[in-house]
């Protein structure tokens, strides 16, 4: 009984009351109970998502023999580690730029950079149909080039994500390290490799995990970017949705779940569960 | 720490700024600027548009019809804030003071889903509620068996079967944008409270007041700054969603981003959809410079 028998409730030890573990055992219940179901069901043996008919990993066979299912997957993750690798390149460069220098319009170039963050999803996607019909951006290349307009789409709305993690982590650097490294002289590009970088390191794995599932996530924007031959997975699952729910979807979700869960535990593996969490 | 002039390192300066600012204006500005000049556009023929500089799609989303759905798209929008305002508070609560041991546990709890691609979320929600409908069917099927059966020994057939709706309507999209959204009320919540001075807290309680009366006039006044991030991160994204309202909304659920959608994918009419998309946007700048009114505030008095 050592769940209950136990010191008293001290006055701030809000966690251990009654009625705040119901509520918190009651939300977490409101948001996981309709993902397991999904993955418990992708393994039912029945056309419809209703009744329990038996174990099978028929609908997995299906989905991973499902070419376009999987084309849209390897997509989608090409996408994904392609805008994350540019992300990081482009976030840590606006970052320092934006914590290192004093320069005219520093505000205002400031706000804009960090505007794709707050423009609705709808807005940045029609923005960006509307900038590659009038450019004119070829639709018919090969794989991978195909996925460039989506890819750029992404960068766009990944970077800013970087800067932010990246600047509130150089607020902590300690210059003095810097003018150390000069005094016993490094160069500045050594400088940034040697001093600058591992002290930004977690901010960057932080801003690789956020721009990765940012990408993966995404749907509205890509849904306006794609041609007709570029399909990602987020579009795929939408159109298999929207025209027949199939157990299909159950299973390519749970694959896309998992993938997701051992994402997080590798970036918590790497950095410790508060570390990301400063990261929002 | 002072910042460097740029002119005392020029190179250095050119590195840094002009990948991110090329990026930023050929990527960004350019693509939002075709949107305005298109909003000020006419459709001649399939694809002609000509930007004559006419008013004509603002005066278009200016009627009844369109406020309506702008209105309902905010008054939607605000609902889902608030009830994720009032379940995340004391989530937000229970975290901070957990023990060492639990907090990054539960905080993981929130925010696993967080990363966790919105269609499926959205889909297995749609499956859950669906089950119910699925129960409809079952049920349907019994309505119907019954009804031969009473045409056999020959009675009247029973009615047709209508089944209780719980998904394509307003209650799943308000129910949806909740579920999908709460993660993002609760985590610059728990930002903002686990900065708290507890001993705030402590006092107020050693004075007498109730835990109620503490958490109305000690902790959400102390925590204000990150109420206010927590709802606009809940609210903006709440107000441009597309997702949610086409998947579990009904014919009458359409929010802003979904008329939006159908300029562009059905009637084709992008002079019309880049007005809205701008109007919408314009929403959001005066969500935010109210925001930043209010944190003025303080400093002012």
């Amino acid at each position: 009984m050592a769940l209950f028998a136990r010191t008293p409730v001290a006055p701030l030890e809000y966690s251990r009351k009654l009625w705040m573990r119901l509520w918190v055992g009651a939300v977490m219940v409101f948001l996981y109970a309709p993902l397991i179901v999904l993955m418990i069901f992708s393994f039912n043996d029945s056309k419809r998502n209703v009744v329990w008919r038996g174990f099978t990993t028929k609908y997995y066979e299906k989905a991973l023999g499902n070419d376009q299912l999987v084309e849209a997957l390897v997509n989608s993750l090409t996408i994904a580690a392609l805008a994350t690798l540019a992300s990081l390149v482009l976030g840590t460069l606006a970052a320092v730029m934006l914590w290192r220098f004093r320069f005219p319009w520093k505000g205002a170039i400031d706000g804009t950079i960090s505007l794709p963050i707050i423009v609705p999803e709808i807005c940045l996607g029609v923005a960006f149909l509307m900038f590659f019909a009038a450019v004119g951006w070829p639709t018919d290349l090969v794989w991978p080039f195909n996925l460039g307009a989506i890819t750029i789409a992404h960068i766009t709305f990944c970077f800013p994500f970087v800067t932010m993690v990246v600047r509130s982590r150089l607020a902590t650097f300690n210059r003095e390290q810097e003018e150390a490294a000069k005094d016993l002289g490094a160069s500045e590009g050594q400088v940034f490799r040697d001093v600058l970088i591992p002290h930004i390191k977690p901010a960057l794995v932080a801003g690789a995990l956020l721009s990765f599932t940012l990408s993966l996530d995404d749907f509205v924007i890509t849904y306006f970017t794609s041609g007709p031959d570029t399909i990602t997975f987020p579009v795929k699952v939408y159109s298999m949705v929207r025209f027949s729910v199939t157990p299909e979807v159950n299973a390519a979700s749970t694959l896309l779940i998992i993938l997701t869960v051992v994402l997080t535990f590798i970036a918590l593996k790497a950095q410790g569960v508060k570390a990301i969490a400063e990261t929002h | 720490m002072a910042e460097q002039d740029w002119k005392t390192s020029k190179r250095t300066f050119a590195a840094v700024s002009l990948p991110t600012l090329f990026w930023v204006v050929v990527f960004f500005l350019v693509p939002m600027a075709i949107v305005w000049l298109y909003s000020f556009g006419e459709n001649r023929g399939l694809t002609d548009i000509e930007f004559s500089g006419t008013l004509e799609n603002y005066k278009r989303a200016t009627e009844w019809l369109y406020l309506t759905i702008f209105g309902k798209s905010f008054a939607v929008a605000a609902l889902v804030t608030l009830i994720c305002l009032i379940i995340g508070f004391p989530v937000a609560m229970a975290i901070t003071f957990a023990s060492e041991k639990w907090r990054p546990w539960l905080l993981l709890g929130i925010m696993l889903p967080f990363w966790t691609n919105l269609l499926i979320r959205t889909y297995a929600l749609m499956m859950l509620l669906g089950t119910q409908g699925f129960a409809n069917k079952g049920m349907g099927a019994l309505w119907e068996g019954t009804s031969w059966i009473k045409t056999l020994v020959g009675l009247q057939p029973l009615p047709t079967w209508e089944p209780v709706q719980l998904l394509f309507n307003n209650f799943a999209v308000v129910f949806g944008l909740v579920y999908v959204h709460l993660p993002f009320m609760v985590l610059p919540l728990y930002a903002a409270l686990d900065r708290l001075d507890r001993s705030l807290i402590e006092a107020s309680l050693d004075l007498g007041a109730g835990h109620f009366r503490t958490i109305m006039r000690i902790v959400v006044p102390l925590a204000a700054p990150g109420i206010i991030a927590g709802v606009m991160i809940t609210l903006i994204p709440a107000l441009g969603a597309y997702l949610t309202p086409d998947l579990m909304g009904g014919t009458d659920s359409q929010m802003i981003a979904n008329v939006i959608e159908r300029q562009f994918k059905k009637a084709n009419d992008w002079p019309f959809g880049a007005a809205l998309s701008f109007l919408l946007i314009y929403a959001m700048f005066i969500l935010i410079a109210l925001q930043s009114m209010r944190k003025k505030v303080p400093e002012v008095r």
